[in-house]
C-alpha cells in the first residue's frame, strides 16, 4: 500500500472531461455490433407513432359523422371510422410492445457485452490498481453507472425518437386541420421552453445538493453503524445522535427545497395543457361558429395538441437523463482504458522444474516516484532454505513480497529465480511456483472445501482433508453443521479471525510450489495453534524456499536467514546466532520484548 | 407499516387541510372539458363571440386556479414528508446506538445500514407521492365519473366500463412482475459479490493463476443477471400497450355509443368531445396509480424492516435492586434443582460438564467456599470483597445455546493489572463484553465497587471505561475527534495520550498534526498507527479501568514494550485488563488469567502459573524459545 496517501477515486477531475465525442464513439461502438436491432428497432419506433396518431384523425371524422338531432347520425360512416380505429390501435399497441421487448433485448446484450469487457480488464490490472482505488467506487461503476447507461439507451433513445414524430406528426396533424388554430401554439410552445429552462436552472442544482446530502447521510449512517460498539464503550451516543441530528435535518431540507420546486412540475406541465385547451375551445369555437371548423376537427386538434405538448415537457428530463448517462458512460471508459498489467515478452519462458533458488542482486523499488522504499537490495535463499524478513511495523517488508511475486516491477536491479530474471518468465508460471498466506486473509462465498481448494484445479476430498488436518482445521470443520461442505458468508463473518486465517492455510498447504511466502501470516492465530501449524509447515517446507515475515521471533530463530528492515532498508542480515553476536539493531529489537 | 403511519398522526390536520386543497384543485382540472362541451354545445347556438370569450376567460382561471392549489397542496405534502422522516429516521438511528450486542448480531449491521438508509427513502418517497399522486388520482377517478354522470350518464357507464379491465391488467402484471425484480436484484446482488471478492482478493487470485476460472464464474453470473432482467422487463412491458389499447377501444366505444345516444336525440356531440378528454385524464390517474403501486409495495417491505427495529424490545434493562434480587434467587432455585437431581446445570451441555466437573476438582478447596458463596446469594460478597474493584461472582454465558463462558470467578483490585491469554475462541473478549454489558450474564453477577452491574445506568457505567476492541473502528474525522469522541478531552489531554500511545511520532511527521482528517475507516494509517490512535483514545481522560484487546498484534516488540511502560508508568490508578496473544505483553501484570474454553484454566502472577498452569508452562515455551 502506498503508505499514507491513502486511496482515491479514480481520476474523474484530474483532466478535463473527455470531449462528448470521445465518450459518443465509445457508445456508438457498442451499439453498431446489434446495428441490425437497432436499426429494426426505430423502424418500429417511427411505424408504431405514426400509427397511434392515425387514430385521433379517424375519430374526427367520426364525431363529424354524428350530426346534432335526432336521427341525423350516419351510422354507417361511424362505423367505418370506429372499425378501422381499433384496427389501427391493436397494431399500435403490438408494435409497441414489440419494440419494447426488442430494446430491452438490445439494451441487455449491450449491458452484458460491457460488463464482461469492464470485468475483464480488471482482471488484467496490476495489483497497484488496487491498492490505489477505493472498492466501491470500481463496483459502482460496474453496477450504477452501467445500469444508468442502459436505462437511458433503452427508454431516451426510443423516446426521443418516438417524441420527433409524435412532434412533427402531430404538428403536421393540426396544420391540416386548421392553420389558424396552429397560432395557438404560439402561446404555450414559448411556455412550455422558458419553464424547462428555469426549473433546469432552478432545479437541478437542487437536485444535486439533495443527492450529495444523501451519499453524506449514507457515509455517516454506514460508519457510526458498524462503530456501535465502540460508540457504547465510549457513551459517546449523544454527541454521535447530535452529529446525526444535524445531517438528517440537512438532508431532509435539500429534500424538502428540491421537492419545493419539483413539485411545480406536474402541475405546470397540466396547466400548460389546461391553458391550450382553453384556447383551443375559444378560438375553436370561433373558427366553427364561421364555418371554418367542424366539431370534428376540434376534438381531432384537442388530442393532438396533448400529444403535441406531451414530448415537449418530457424534454428536460430526457436532456439531464442523457447528460448523466453520458457521464456514466465516462466513468466506465475511463476504468476500461486503465493501463493493464504489462505484458510479458514475446518470448517469455514458461518456469517448470522450479528449485528454488531465489536471488535479488541491487534492487531497489518504491510505489511513488520521489519516495524510494527499498534501495539496493542483495539477497540469496538457496533451495530449501528459511528466509526470515524482520522490522518495525511499515519498514518495508510486504514490499519485498510485492516484488518477488512480480505484483509491482523493480525499479532497478534484477530478480532471479533458478538463475532466471523473473521479466524474462511469465507471471502466470512465476507465481504458480509460490505458495502464499496473506496478512489479510481473503475468502470468498462458497463451501469450505472450495475455499481450500481454490489454488488446486481438480483437487479431491482426500487432498482437501490432508491439507485441512496439516493446519489443523479438520476437527473443527468436522463439528460445523455440514462439514466440508458448510458455507463461509461474504467476508467469512460466521467464522473468527484464526480460523480465517487457518483456512488460508490449508489452501496454501495444498499447492504443490517449490516456495512459500508467510507474511505475518499466523499472528492472528493464538500460540497453541500456532504451534500445530508451525509443525505442519515445517514439512510442508521441507525442500521448498521459504520467506516468512513474522513478528513471533521462536519462528525467526530457526532462519538460515534473517533480513533485518529498518525505513526500507536492509540493515543487517545473517542468522539468528550472528546478528545476536552482532548486538545492533536485530539484538535490540530482540531484547526489547523483555523490557 | 401501521408503526410508521403512526409517525404521521401529528400531521393528520394538516394532511386533511392538503387534502381539501389538492381536491379543489383537482376538481378544477376536471372543470375544464364540462365547460368545453358546454361551449360546442350551448354557447355555440348563441352565435355571439364575446359569449365563447367569456367562457374561455372562466377556462384560462380555472387552468391557473388548478396549478395554484396543487402547487400549494404539493408543498405541504412535501413538508410532511420531510418531517416524517425526520423523526422516523432520528428514531431508528437512536434505537440503532442503543442495541444490545445479541440483536445487533441478530440483525447484523449490513442490514442495519439499509434500514437506515434505503428503506427511508423508500418510505419518505412514499410518503410524498401518497399524498401528490395517491390522493388525485381516486379524486380524478371519482370527480371524473360524477362530472361525466352529470353531463351524459350512459357513455359514463361505458367509461366505468373499461376501468375494472385497467385495474385487472395493473393487478395481473404486478403480481407476476414484482417478484420477478425481486429475483433478478437477488441475482445483481451476486454479482456486485463476484466484483467485490475479485478486488478484495486480487493478490490471492493472481498468486494462483485464477483469472481464466474467474471471468468464467462472472460470466455465468452476468448471464444469470440479464436473463433475469430479461424476464422481468419483458413481462412488465407488457402494461403500457395493452393499457393503451383498452383504453383506445373504450374511446372508440364512447364515439359508438355517444352516435347511438345524439341519433336519439338524448346527447350532443360536444358531449362526445369533452368525453375524450375526461378519457385521456383518467387514464393518467390509473397509470399514476401502477407507478404507486410499486412505491407502495417497496415500502411496505422498508415499513415492516423498519418497526422490526423500532419494536425491538429494551434489551439490557437497568434493573432495580428488587428485580435484581429475584433473579438471583431464581438462579439459585434453579442452580439447587440441578445439584438435587444431579443432573447438569440447564446452560451447559452433555460435554460441557464433563469439563465442568474436571475443573471442579481441580479447585476443590475454592469450590466449597464459592459454593457458600452462592448461597447468600451474592449480597454479603459486596462488603466482603469491597477491595475488588471489579469483581466476576461465578458469571456463566451463552451467545445461543452453547457456553462460552463457565463459572468466571475472580476479582481486579483498583488500579491492579490483569492479563488474559488463552486460545482462539477460548472466551476472552467475550469477558470484556460481559463487563461492558454489551450482553448479560445467564447467570452469576458481575460488579464494580460492590455494585452489579446490571443496576448502573449504562452510559454511566461506560464511562468508566477506556477501551480498545479487537478490530476497533477509527472514524472519518480529524485525529483529534477520534481521540476525544465526544467526551470533554482538551488537545493538551490527547497529546498526552498519544505520546503515551507511542504515537507522537507519527502524528507529528504529519503536517496538519491533530487536525489530520482520517479517511473512512482510517485506511490512510498503516495497521500500526491505526493501533496506536486507537490506544491514545483509550488512555485519553484516564479511564477508572483500561482495556486493551489484542492492541498490540500490529506493533512491533519494541513500540509493544515502550507502551506498556507508559501504561505502567502513568496511569496508576486505572484498572487495566490486557488480552493479548503474547506472553511478554502480560507477564509483567498483577495477575494472569488463563482461558481454556470458555473456563479459567489458570488464575495468578507470571511465576506462579509458571509452576502451575500447563496451558500457561506451553504457551510460554513456545514463544520464548532461548
Amino acid at each position: 500500500m502506498a503508505g499514507n496517501t491513502g486511496r482515491s477515486k479514480i481520476s474523474d477531475k484530474t483532466d478535463k472531461p473527455r470531449d462528448t465525442k470521445y465518450v459518443l464513439r465509445r457508445l456508438w461502438a457498442y451499439i453498431y455490433r446489434y446495428k441490425f436491432l437497432v436499426a429494426l428497432a426505430l423502424l418500429l419506433t417511427i411505424a408504431s407513432n405514426m400509427l397511434a396518431l392515425i387514430g385521433p384523425m379517424l375519430s374526427g371524422y367520426a364525431i363529424d359523422a354524428i350530426q346534432p338531432g335526432k336521427g341525423l347520425v350516419i351510422f354507417q360512416k361511424v362505423f367505418y371510422y370506429a372499425f378501422w380505429m381499433i384496427v389501427f390501435y391493436i397494431i399500435s399497441s403490438a408494435l409497441s410492445y414489440l419494440l419494447s421487448v426488442l430494446m430491452i433485448r438490445i439494451s441487455q446484450k449491450m449491458v452484458k457485452r460491457m460488463r464482461e469487457d469492464l470485468f475483464k480488464k480488471l482482471v488484467e490490472l496490476p495489483v497497484g490498481f488496487f491498492d490505489r482505488y477505493q472498492a466501491g467506487d470500481i463496483i459502482s461503476r460496474m453496477s450504477y453507472d452501467i445500469d444508468t447507461i442502459n436505462t437511458s439507451l433503452s427508454t431516451d433513445v426510443v423516446q426521443i425518437l418516438a417524441s420527433i414524430v409524435t412532434v412533427a406528426g402531430s404538428l403536421i396533424m393540426m396544420i391540416v386541420i386548421s392553420p389558424e388554430l396552429v397560432l395557438v401554439m404560439l402561446i404555450t410552445i414559448p411556455l412550455s421552453i422558458l419553464y424547462t429552462r428555469y426549473m433546469a436552472k432552478k432545479v437541478r442544482p437542487l437536485f444535486r445538493k439533495r443527492s450529495a446530502k444523501l451519499g453524506e447521510l449514507n457515509g455517516f449512517v454506514e460508519e457510526m453503524v458498524s462503530g456501535q460498539k465502540t460508540i457504547k464503550a465510549y457513551a459517546a451516543e449523544n454527541s454521535i445522535m447530535d452529529r446525526f441530528d444535524h445531517l438528517n435535518t440537512e438532508t431532509v431540507d435539500a429534500y424538502y427545497d428540491a421537492e419545493y420546486y419539483g413539485s411545480m412540475t406536474g402541475p405546470t406541465v397540466n396547466f400548460i395543457n389546461n391553458l391550450s385547451l382553453s384556447l383551443i375551445t375559444v378560438f375553436g369555437a370561433i373558427l366553427y361558429l364561421f364555418g371554418h371548423m367542424t366539431l370534428g376537427n376540434i376534438s381531432s386538434f384537442v388530442q393532438y395538441s396533448r400529444k403535441f405538448s406531451g414530448p415537449i415537457n418530457e424534454a428536460a428530463n430526457i436532456i439531464s437523463e442523457l447528460q448523466s448517462a453520458a457521464a456514466a458512460a465516462e466513468r466506465v471508459f475511463r476504468l476500461m482504458d486503465e493501463a493493464p498489467e504489462l505484458a510479458d515478452k514475446p518470448d517469455a519462458k514458461v518456469l517448470d522444474e522450479v528449485k528454488g533458488e531465489v536471488a535479488l542482486e541491487g534492487v531497489s523499488f518504491g510505489y511513488v516516484p520521489d519516495r524510494v522504499i527499498i534501495k539496493n537490495l542483495f539477497l540469496h535463499a538457496k533451495p530449501g532454505s528459511l528466509t526470515a524478513i524482520v522490522g518495525p511495523t511499515g519498514a518495508g517488508k510486504t514490499t519485498i513480497i510485492n516484488l518477488l511475486m512480480r505484483f509491482y516491477d523493480v525499479w532497478s536491479g534484477n530478480i532471479f529465480v533458478d538463475s532466471i530474471e523473473t521479466r524474462e518468465l511469465t507471471r502466470q508460471s512465476l507465481r504458480k511456483s509460490y505458495a502464499m498466506v496473506l496478512q489479510d486473509t481473503w475468502l470468498f462465498q462458497g463451501t469450505i472445501f472450495d475455499n481450500i481448494a481454490y489454488g488446486k484445479e481438480n483437487a479431491t476430498m482426500e487432498e482437501v482433508v490432508a491439507a485441512a488436518k496439516m493446519a489443523g482445521m479438520h476437527s473443527y470443520i468436522m463439528r460445523l453443521p455440514e462439514g466440508y461442505q458448510t458455507l463461509v458468508n461474504e467476508d467469512g463473518m460466521n467464522i473468527s479471525k484464526g480460523q480465517k486465517q487457518l483456512l488460508t492455510i490449508a489452501r496454501a498447504m495444498l499447492l504443490d510450489a517449490k516456495m512459500l511466502i508467510l507474511d505475518e501470516a499466523t499472528s492472528n492465530v493464538d500460540t497453541r495453534t500456532e504451534i500445530k501449524i508451525q509443525k505442519a509447515m515445517r514439512k510442508l517446507m521441507e525442500q521448498k524456499t521459504c520467506f516468512v515475515i513474522a513478528h513471533r521471533l521462536s519462528t525467526i530463530q530457526g532462519a538460515d536467514n534473517i533480513l533485518v528492515v529498518d525505513q526500507g532498508n536492509v540493515v543487517e542480515q545473517g542468522t539468528h546466532q550472528e546478528l545476536m553476536e552482532k548486538k545492533g539493531f536485530y539484538y535490540r529489537l530482540y531484547h526489547s520484548q523483555f523490557e | 407499516m401501521k408503526k410508521v403511519l403512526t409517525y404521521l398522526k401529528p400531521y393528520a390536520i394538516r394532511m386533511l387541510f392538503g387534502f381539501t386543497i389538492k381536491m379543489l384543485g383537482t376538481f378544477m382540472d376536471l372543470g375544464l372539458p364540462w365547460v368545453l362541451a358546454y361551449i360546442l354545445d350551448e354557447v355555440i347556438p348563441y352565435h355571439e363571440v364575446s359569449r365563447i370569450l367569456l367562457w374561455g376567460l372562466a377556462m384560462i382561471l380555472l387552468s391557473i386556479g388548478a396549478r395554484t392549489f396543487n402547487i400549494w397542496a404539493n408543498r405541504m405534502a412535501a413538508k410532511v414528508a420531510r418531517n416524517t422522516t425526520e423523526r422516523l429516521r432520528h428514531d431508528l438511528f437512536e434505537k440503532i446506538l442503543s442495541l444490545s450486542g445479541n440483536q445487533l448480531d441478530y440483525y447484523t449491521i449490513p442490514s442495519l445500514e439499509s434500514r437506515m438508509t434505503s428503506d427511508t427513502y423508500n418510505i419518505h418517497s412514499m410518503i410524498g407521492m401518497m399524498q401528490r399522486i395517491g390522493v388525485r388520482a381516486p379524486i380524478i377517478l371519482i370527480g371524473g365519473i360524477i362530472i361525466t354522470s352529470t353531463l351524459e350518464p350512459v357513455l359514463t357507464l361505458v367509461l366505468v366500463g373499461v376501468l375494472p379491465f385497467l385495474a385487472l391488467i395493473v393487478y395481473l402484471v404486478s403480481k407476476k412482475g414484482i417478484p420477478l425484480y425481486m429475483v433478478q436484484q437477488l441475482a445483481v446482488d451476486k454479482m456486485v459479490r463476484v466484483v467485490r471478492e475479485n478486488i478484495t482478493g486480487v493478490r490471492v487470485i493472481k498468486a494462483l493463476s485464477k483469472t481464466a476460472y474467474e471471468k468464467e464464474r462472472f460470466e455465468q453470473i452476468n448471464s444469470e443477471v440479464v436473463k433475469k432482467e430479461l424476464k422481468a422487463g419483458s413481462t412488465m412491458a407488457i402494461t403500457n400497450p395493452v393499457m393503451n389499447l383498452v383504453f383506445n377501444a373504450g374511446l372508440t366505444l364512447v364515439i359508438i355509443v355517444g352516435a347511438y345516444r345524439v341519433n336519439s336525440g338524448m346527447s350532443a356531440p360536444g358531449k362526445i368531445v369533452a368525453f375524450l378528454s375526461y378519457f385521456t385524464i383518467m387514464l393518467q390517474a390509473v397509470m399514476a396509480i401502477t407507478r404507486i403501486f410499486v412505491v407502495y409495495s417497496k415500502a411496505s417491505a422498508s415499513a415492516a424492516r423498519i418497526a422490526e427495529v423500532l419494536n425491538a424490545p429494551e434489551d439490557l434493562r437497568i434493573l432495580s435492586a428488587e428485580e435484581l434480587e429475584a433473579m438471583i434467587s431464581q438462579e439459585a432455585a434453579k442452580d439447587q434443582e440441578a445439584q438435587e437431581g444431579k443432573t447438569c446445570q440447564t446452560y451447559q451441555t452433555g460435554q460441557e460438564v464433563q469439563r465442568g466437573q474436571d475443573a471442579q476438582t481441580s479447585h476443590e478447596g475454592q469450590q466449597d467456599k464459592d459454593l457458600k458463596a452462592a448461597d447468600d446469594l451474592g449480597y454479603e460478597d459486596k462488603t466482603e470483597e469491597s477491595e475488588y474493584h471489579i469483581t466476576f461472582h461465578h458469571v456463566n454465558f451463552a451467545y445461543t445455546k452453547e457456553p462460552c463462558i463457565i463459572d468466571m470467578d475472580f476479582g481486579i483490585k483498583r488500579g491492579g493489572t490483569l492479563g488474559i491469554i488463552g486460545s482462539t475462541g477460548s472466551g476472552k473478549t467475550t469477558l470484556i463484553n460481559l463487563l461492558m454489558r454489551f450482553y448479560d450474564v445467564t447467570s452469576g453477577s458481575i460488579t464494580i465497587d460492590g455494585e452489579d452491574i446490571r443496576c448502573m445506568d449504562k452510559q454511566q457505567l461506560r464511562k468508566k471505561f477506556g477501551v480498545v476492541f479487537q478490530n476497533d473502528v477509527l472514524f472519518a474525522d480529524r485525529i483529534y475527534e477520534n481521540i476525544s469522541f465526544g467526551r470533554d478531552i482538551s488537545a493538551e489531554m490527547a497529546q498526552e495520550a498519544i505520546a503515551h500511545a507511542q504515537a507522537a511520532d507519527f502524528i507529528e511527521a504529519l503536517d496538519e498534526k491533530l487536525d489530520y482528517k482520517l479517511t473512512i475507516k482510517g485506511s490512510n494509517l498503516s495497521g500500526g498507527q491505526k493501533q496506536r490512535l486507537l490506544v491514545a483514545r483509550a488512555l485519553a481522560g484516564k479511564p477508572e479501568i483500561l482495556i486493551l484487546d489484542d492492541s498490540s498484534s500490529a506493533l512491533d516488540y519494541r513500540t509493544d514494550s515502550l507502551l506498556r511502560k507508559a501504561i505502567r508508568e502513568n496511569y496508576t490508578n486505572t484498572t487495566t485488563i490486557v488480552i493479548a496473544q503474547r506472553i511478554s505483553s502480560v507477564m509483567k501484570l498483577d495477575h494472569i488469567l488463563v482461558m481454556e474454553d470458555g473456563q479459567m484454566a489458570g488464575y495468578g502472577t507470571h511465576e506462579e502459573l509458571l509452576a502451575s498452569c500447563e496451558v500457561y508452562k506451553e504457551i510460554y515455551q513456545s514463544q520464548l524459545m532461548s
